[in-house]
């Protein structure tokens, strides 16, 4: 028997589930994107990223976030996808 | 009637009146007239044009039922004037169920059924609405009355609110506001603070996603602190009046339940803080000797707004024995000076809230509010040898170059003619990173900080917008 019937106060949104993009099986070719986040040290661990991957021959393109406080521009995002075929992220502190 | 006026009686009880009325007579036993009308007394007397009601008596009055109806001669047994009584619209035991059968349609939010067999306030918890304290089960009939706090329609969108970036009704806020605790007359403040929270200079998604300690800090201005109630006095910061406690609280639940900024989840505060629950307070304008923040802010002095910070705290400032401002200013900067971290600078903003001993202070010299944060800006410029990496043996500080610092250190390193950070003298504070509210108690020579979280245009600004009145 209901009792009381209460009105839901979440956004009653369903999460969704997506299928990771397809990981390249080599890197052979790739251009490598190395995307800075914008927070402190973050150069510090992909500047010695970007040497270790030139050593092996691959292309290295830097990108960087405007602020750490907000979410990769949709253009950023593009930008990333349309040169490179796959990206490391740098968090930092 | 035998004046051949149109007349319907409208019954809420007594269908079963004398047979030669029983023509004229609507059963409103289901009370659905009555609560469309919003009778309040029976009787009511309503004159109908066109379907739109252009006059009423309330109760019994004689001249008045002639008036109205235009019957010199009407009911000459009707009392002078007597009072009604209640309408059963009104009856405490069929009132909720009218709101549910009457209002209920314009609500759309899902339905939760919680059983005979089951603790409604158990069940808030059990459903993950809560932050860890009890809240209001937000029943249909208290959603709707919180709506009467407001002339916003339900589905009326506030604001995308993240990380979720889930659109936030009028009829969402309304339901967490239920579950905060707010009375109606709070409700357009607690709508004007989502406004402002979910600003973009705000940076909300990086505040609720943050490692730091911080969440919106609400400050509330003009009018409507003595229409609601506020205490800006005694413990304006701390506990005991309902107004402050429920309307920071009814942010953090949307944020919390329509954001799903979830401690864990999104929300990755290394420690968090006690604001967290709610932080919001207004400031005492009555006796302050400065304009009130909203004026500072452009807002017009008399307009009710709220100003969301993006910080935590308090940090204590106390002061028992400064009679001069350049004292007290000094005091108040030395203070400021382990904001985040001694080493660091232009990244935080503050707010000192200055209890009344400490305005005084300044207000008995003549200074006006710009006077003293100018003041306590000049006592706070640093030497960079002391703030550069290692120096003063921690390892914590600022680049050795201007041209290394991030955007997250607000200064121009433009305006300096040095590039070494130990040849220069840097601000504590970034240009605009300091304000000055006042509120507490009468007694007590000490003032408060809120210590900001990342700011300026890379991190949190201060935002303020009007509250409907």
């Amino acid at each position: 028997v209901t009792e009381y019937q209460l009105l839901d106060p979440t956004n009653e949104l369903e999460g969704m589930t997506r299928p990771r993009a397809v990981r390249p099986t080599t890197l052979a070719g790739s251009t490598i994107g190395l995307l800075d986040i914008a927070k402190r040290k973050s150069d510090v661990f992909l500047d010695r990223i970007e040497q270790r991957l030139v050593e092996r021959g691959f292309t290295v393109v830097r990108f960087m976030k405007d602020t750490n406080t907000r979410t990769a521009s949709i253009d950023l995002q593009q930008e990333i996808s349309r040169q490179c075929g796959a990206v490391i992220e740098a968090l930092a502190d | 009637m035998n004046a051949g006026v149109p007349v319907t009686i409208v019954s809420q009880d007594e269908p079963a009146l004398p047979a030669h009325l029983k023509p004229f007579v609507v059963d409103d036993s289901a009370l659905e007239t009555s609560y469309a009308y919003g009778i309040e007394t029976v009787p009511t007397l309503l004159r109908v044009d066109d379907g739109r009601v252009t006059g009423q008596v309330v109760g019994w009055s004689k001249d008045e039922w002639q008036a109205l109806t235009g019957i010199p001669a009407l009911g000459v047994q009707l009392p002078a004037s007597r009072p009604g009584c209640s309408s059963r619209s009104l009856d405490p035991d069929c009132r909720d169920a009218l709101l549910v059968r009457f209002e209920g349609h314009r609500l759309s939010s899902r339905r939760i059924d919680v059983g005979g067999l089951e603790d409604v306030m158990e069940a808030t918890f059990d459903r993950g609405w809560s932050d860890g304290l009890p809240v209001v089960p937000p029943t249909i009939p208290r959603v709707i009355r919180m709506l009467a706090g407001t002339s916003r329609k339900p589905d009326e969108v506030i604001a995308e609110v993240p990380p979720d970036l889930a659109p936030c009704t009028i009829e969402k806020a309304a339901i967490n506001a239920v579950l905060a605790g707010c009375l109606p007359e709070y409700f357009p403040v607690v709508i004007s603070a989502i406004e402002a929270a979910c600003a973009d200079e705000f940076g909300l998604h990086g505040l609720l996603s943050s490692t730091y300690f911080s969440g919106p800090i609400v400050i509330v201005n003009g009018p409507v602190r003595q229409k609601i109630r506020m205490n800006s006095g005694i413990n304006a910061l701390g506990p005991g009046n309902r107004a402050n406690a429920t309307i920071g609280r009814a942010l953090q639940l949307v944020l919390w339940n329509v954001g799903g900024a979830k401690p864990g989840a999104i929300d990755r505060s290394t420690l968090g803080y006690p604001g967290k629950f709610t932080f919001c307070f207004p400031e005492n304008e009555e006796d302050s000797p400065w304009e009130p923040l909203s004026v500072s802010r452009g807002f017009p002095a008399g307009a009710s707004t709220v100003t969301l910070f993006a910080g935590h705290g308090i940090s204590s400032v106390v002061d028992r024995l400064s009679t001069t401002p350049e004292s007290l200013a000094r005091s108040l900067a030395a203070n400021l000076r382990s904001l985040g971290h001694p080493k660091l600078v232009a990244m935080f903003d503050a707010v000192i809230v200055l209890a009344p001993e400490h305005a005084a202070v300044f207000s008995e010299f003549g200074w006006s509010k710009q006077d003293a944060v100018a003041e306590i800006h000049a006592n706070l410029n640093l030497a960079g040898a002391d703030l550069v990496y290692g120096a003063q043996e921690m390892e914590e500080g600022l680049p050795h170059l201007f041209a290394d610092f991030d955007k997250h250190i607000a200064i121009d390193h433009q305006d300096f003619d040095v590039r070494r950070v130990a040849d220069a003298s840097l601000p504590k504070l970034r240009h605009g990173g300091l304000h000055l509210v006042h509120a507490g108690g009468n007694a007590g020579r000490h003032s408060a900080v809120l210590e900001g979280w990342l700011s300026g245009p890379a991190g949190s600004q201060l935002v303020t917008r009007e509250v409907e009145m």
